[in-house]
């Protein structure tokens, strides 16, 4: 599909055909044997050289065969070469170039996600004990924030902190030049996450906090939990067993859910932070209209998006004992 | 309509309703009156206009408001033209084959700061022999500089700040500092208050020959808005963002809305393989990563705002949304009042239309409004990767151009400030008269 898209009425084929003459013509001007022939044969030359280099490319094999070569690729990762960008160590190989990415994008999401888990959760337990308190109601009154995708507090926290205050840096990954030791590198790199991790965090906690709350709050009046109470349990314990437990499935769904949807933004927030990830990839492909790492960075999101989602069909499983992966005695 | 107004009445108890509404009403209005004011073709030309259009306006200025606060002086553009006030020309006599003519532009300076940049354009009529002009500086306190001697064409303009030779004839000063220095401001330099002329003196070599000449000092603020790097007011595309950011919002929003609404229904009422070829593109769809598929699109095909809203309605028919409305639909299924239409021989989709749609509009009205600033934020999103509409301003253009000319590492504030206040404003509005609605609708959510 996505391929499909990708190259679709072969109008990007024109583009890079185009480029591939301008470029040939390019070079071949700059060369001074060219003078000497004539008209004739210089074109001959040209057509010559541009047939080549499309053949380098692949644009000779039919598009729709093409199409499919590309998809059959791209399901088996074996996603091929860059047309223009390089990985860092010097690679066209599309996979390295993703796979060196990759890890950026990963260390920033996992400390924003893991953050807003464990601070949602308890900030929701905690509100929902309180309902109706002055902090329950800033809570709701805050929710309409989350209207606002990452990227755009990330330009707000860029202006206060890094451009007036001037404590944090403006982006990228780690201070210019690294430094050598490896804490050193590790609290750099530290530094350069709080912004970032504070923008996807301002814009997703209190719609998630306000959500959650009200999941606690549906769970804590089932008759079960007053029962635990009037056993005479400690409320810490009823909160861990009878509210929390039971709660836990549809907090999980609600968070892949959320997941699923801030993947994507993280496009741009990579770009506005200049963060090394596969977003400002995929952002540099587009700007070098260079199909197969654009290809190659969908097709990436698209498995990170099904890795997540069956994560936490795996969690799913493990905290709802009424869900059990391959169970059923009828099995042979 | 008795409904309606009790919904209403319920709203008002809500502050956040409220306040949603009166934001989303201002937006509103600020988009009909931008419609009427700048028709849609007027506003292309005026954004995607060059010298020709903004070359009177300062480059990268401030929003001229921020001088009503105390203690900050930032100098407005000052324009003076000899075309629009005759009285400052003074044409002599035609003889010896020549004529001469005097332009005092006179101007007073009261900021204590310097202008951003000073230019001269002349505009001249002439057969085949060319005007000779020269230009002197008159500073408040009597001192003369001299700005140049040559000959023009018939427009000429002398961008002064440029100007090498001027410079090194102030003492290695740009000509908007060197002919506004106050010599006795010593390391502190100040501008010199009062008035200041610019004395040019035409000669002329035919009967019919004239020249003008038009001085602008070009300031560091302009107008409600500011401006950019490219001098354009700030205020068209802040304006023209309005009626484009809510009507991609909303028809956005409507069309997915509606459509998923409707597949929902008809998959749930028909079931067998309708419902399961549904539910089996929801899934595939669901994995589909919405934005880099919308960034191919925008690379490959065209970035025009309105085929960007196209593919966000058809990716968006099979979202998550039929999920949730068809296990409401299943349970409505089975409602006796639905066995009771049916027992009367109602088409399916009388039934679909007549009887199950309007039974979840309240699930799908704050929906729906909870929706719309996110798809305003997604044009944003789309303009700051530098694929908004290459014709229209747009608010998310704005902020690209800004984060694109590192206007908060140059400190230029109100360039990124400007649209992003205007973003924010239209998610609260939406938000919060959504989550309002939301709590109307479903008083179940409302807790205990």
């Amino acid at each position: 599909m996505t391929v499909l898209i990708a190259n679709m009425g072969g109008y990007v084929d024109d583009i890079r055909r185009g480029q591939i003459r301008e470029a040939v013509v390019l070079s071949m001007m700059s060369n001074p044997e060219i003078g000497r022939l004539s008209s004739e044969e210089y074109q001959a030359l040209i057509e010559k050289q541009v047939e080549v280099e499309e053949r380098r490319l692949g644009l000779h094999i039919p598009f729709p065969i093409r199409s499919f070569r590309y998809l059959w690729n791209a399901l088996t990762l074996n996603l091929g070469y860059a047309e223009q960008l390089t990985s860092d160590s010097g690679s066209k190989l599309v996979r390295l170039i993703i796979l060196e990415r990759l890890p950026a994008t990963l260390v920033l999401f996992a400390t924003a996600y893991i953050l807003l888990f464990i601070l949602a959760i308890s900030a929701a337990l905690f509100l929902s004990r309180r309902y109706g308190s002055f902090l329950d109601k800033v809570v709701v009154a805050l929710t309409p924030s989350s209207a606002a995708p990452g990227w755009f507090y990330g330009i707000f926290l860029i202006l206060i902190f890094a451009s007036a205050l001037k404590i944090l840096p403006f982006g990228g990954l780690v201070d210019a030049p690294p430094p050598e030791s490896r804490i050193a590198y590790f609290l750099s790199v530290c530094k350069h996450l709080v912004l970032p991790t504070a923008a996807i965090f301002i814009s997703s906690i209190f719609l998630t906090i306000y959500s959650w709350r009200t999941f606690f709050l549906i769970y804590s009046s089932e008759d079960y939990v007053e029962m635990a109470k009037a056993k005479g349990l400690s409320s810490s314990q009823i909160e861990r067993r009878y509210v929390l437990r039971p709660t836990l499935p549809t907090i999980i769904t609600s968070f892949a859910l959320m997941l699923i949807g801030l993947w994507t933004g993280a496009i741009v927030l990579e770009t506005v932070f200049n963060w090394p990830g596969l977003g400002r990839l995929l952002y540099q492909a587009i700007g070098m209209h260079d199909t197969p790492v654009i290809v190659g960075s969908t097709v990436i999101y698209a498995y990170l998006l099904a890795v997540t989602v069956f994560l936490l069909d795996i969690i799913y499983a493990l905290v709802d004992p009424r869900v059990k992966v391959g169970a059923g005695g009828a099995r042979p | 309509m008795s409904r309606f107004w009790n919904t209403a009445k319920q709203l008002a108890h809500y502050p956040s309703a409220v306040v949603g509404l009166l934001i989303i009403l201002g937006l509103v209005v600020l988009a009909l009156y931008c419609l009427f004011t700048i028709p849609y073709s007027e506003a292309i030309r005026l954004w995607r206009g060059g010298e020709d259009i903004w070359g009177d306006y300062p480059k990268n200025a401030m929003p001229a408001w921020v001088n009503i606060f105390p203690g900050v002086d930032v100098p407005v553009t000052i324009k003076v033209d000899s075309a629009e006030t005759p009285e400052t020309k003074d044409v002599g006599e035609f003889q010896d084959g020549m004529r001469v003519t005097t332009i005092d532009l006179a101007f007073d300076y009261r900021h204590g700061d310097f202008p951003a940049e000073v230019s001269i354009f002349f505009t001249s009529t002439f057969e085949s022999s060319r005007p000779f002009i020269s230009a002197v500086w008159l500073t408040p306190d009597g001192r003369e500089i001299r700005i140049a001697d040559e000959a023009i064409g018939r427009t000429h303009s002398m961008r002064l700040s440029g100007n090498r030779t001027l410079q090194r004839r102030l003492g290695n000063q740009p000509a908007e500092v060197g002919f506004f220095l106050d010599p006795n401001s010593g390391d502190q330099q100040t501008a010199l208050k009062g008035r200041y002329i610019l004395r040019i003196s035409a000669i002329t070599f035919e009967e019919s020959s004239a020249v003008d000449a038009k001085l602008v000092v070009y300031g560091k603020a302009h107008g409600l808005a500011g401006t950019d790097d490219r001098r354009r007011d700030l205020m068209v595309a802040l304006l023209w963002g309005a009626p484009i950011a809510l009507a991609f919002g909303f028809l956005a929003a409507v069309g997915t809305t509606v459509t998923t609404m409707l597949i929902a229904a008809v998959g749930v009422w028909f079931g067998g393989w309708v419902d399961f070829v549904i539910q089996r593109l929801t899934e595939i769809n669901l994995v589909l990563p919405l934005l880099p598929i919308l960034i191919m699109v925008g690379t490959f095909y065209s970035r025009s705002i309105w085929i960007m809203l196209g593919c966000v309605i058809v990716f968006g028919i099979f979202s998550s949304g039929i999920k949730t409305y068809r296990s409401m639909f299943l349970q409505v299924k089975e409602s006796p009042y639905i066995e009771a239409a049916r027992a009367y021989g109602a088409s399916n989709f009388r039934i679909i239309f007549v009887y199950m749609i309007p039974r979840i509009i309240p699930v799908l009205v704050p929906q729906f409004v909870t929706l719309i600033p996110s798809y305003v934020f997604l044009e944003a999103t789309l303009s700051v990767l530098g694929l908004g509409d290459p014709v229209l301003p747009t608010w998310g253009k704005v902020l690209s151009a800004a984060n694109s000319q590192g206007a908060l590492y140059k400190g230029y504030y109100y360039w990124v400030l400007e649209p992003s206040v205007l973003l924010m404003l239209t998610g609260l509005g939406f938000a919060m008269l959504g989550f309002a609605l939301d709590r109307v609708f479903n008083p179940r959510l409302r807790g205990q």
